[in-house]
């Protein structure tokens, strides 16, 4: 059986590897043929996730960024962004528009954005361990395009 | 992100080129702040022509343009955006409290 591409990287939790994660996902996301919006819409939810653990989830300390990609079926990719960060009391607060905990330098626009950019997309988190987002996109084949 | 200004009567535009996110972002509001003390504009125009990408981070920083240019009793909008930049732009809602859209059409 032919076994599924996929790619794990894992750096620290530094705003310079914002764009780094982007350009990674954009790379393995090649495969799929996406159109520019499709990429610009993965590549988005991407830098949200990721602004998310360097912002939020390590306030005092330098921790670790998860990145795994994977090929689902035959058309559609899935990235899960993990930290071993402080976690989200309340996930269902958290994923309201317009929440945040980061004053005025955040929107708390993060969280809607991947939401509506992805096909799917789910959050765990447990205080003081973590919190992991996974989130899926099909890559509509280009004679489905109108 | 590199940002660009220029200055004429009364209109502060500011050109952000580049990447707009979290990393690039930094240091650029004390930039614009020092813009809009020095010219005090009546407008401040955020244009995106240039600009390659933006999350969420630029949505913070045109919401902190805008509060500042209404502090001041001027106006901020925010031009020529392309098409990943407005996507975000779209879904963050703020074009219901400022206007975002082609220099020929905004306000002239
Ligand atoms: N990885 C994480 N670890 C800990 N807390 C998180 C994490 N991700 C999100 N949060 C919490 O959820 C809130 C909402 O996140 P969201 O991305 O929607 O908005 P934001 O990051 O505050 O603002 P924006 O994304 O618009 O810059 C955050 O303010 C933070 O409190
Ligand atoms: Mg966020």
């Amino acid at each position: 059986m032919k076994s599924k591409n996929y790619a794990k990287f894992e750096f620290p939790a530094k705003s310079c590897n914002e764009a780094f994660a982007r350009s990674c996902v954009a790379a393995f996301a090649a495969q799929l043929d996406p159109t520019i919006d499709e990429l610009g819409d993965i590549k988005t939810s991407v830098s949200e996730a990721v602004t998310n653990a360097v912002v939020h989830a390590y306030p005092s300390t330098l921790g670790t960024i998860y990145l795994k990609l994977r090929i689902l079926g035959e058309d559609t990719i899935e990235i899960t962004v993990k930290d071993r960060g402080k976690g989200i009391e309340d996930v269902k607060m958290a994923m309201e528009p317009l929440f945040t905990t980061g004053g005025d330098d955040r929107s708390g626009m993060g969280f809607t954005i991947m939401d509506s950019f992805m096909d799917k997309m789910k959050v765990t988190s447990r205080p003081g361990k973590g919190t992991s987002v996974v989130m899926c996109r099909r890559i509509r084949a280009k004679n489905e395009l109108e | 992100m590199k940002i660009f200004s220029a200055y004429k009567e009364g209109r502060l535009t500011l050109y952000l080129h580049g990447e707009l996110d979290h990393h690039g972002v930094k240091n650029s509001m004390d930039l614009i702040d020092k813009l809009i003390d020095e010219f005090m504009p009546k407008d401040c125009i955020v244009e995106l022509s240039k600009l390659n990408f933006m999350d969420s981070s630029g949505i913070a920083l045109i919401l902190k343009i805008h509060k500042r240019m209404n502090q001041r009793g001027g106006r901020a909008w925010v031009e020529n955006a392309d098409s990943q930049p407005l996507r975000v732009i779209d879904a963050s809602g703020i074009d219901r409290i400022m206007k975002v859209g082609l220099s020929k059409e905004v306000m002239k």
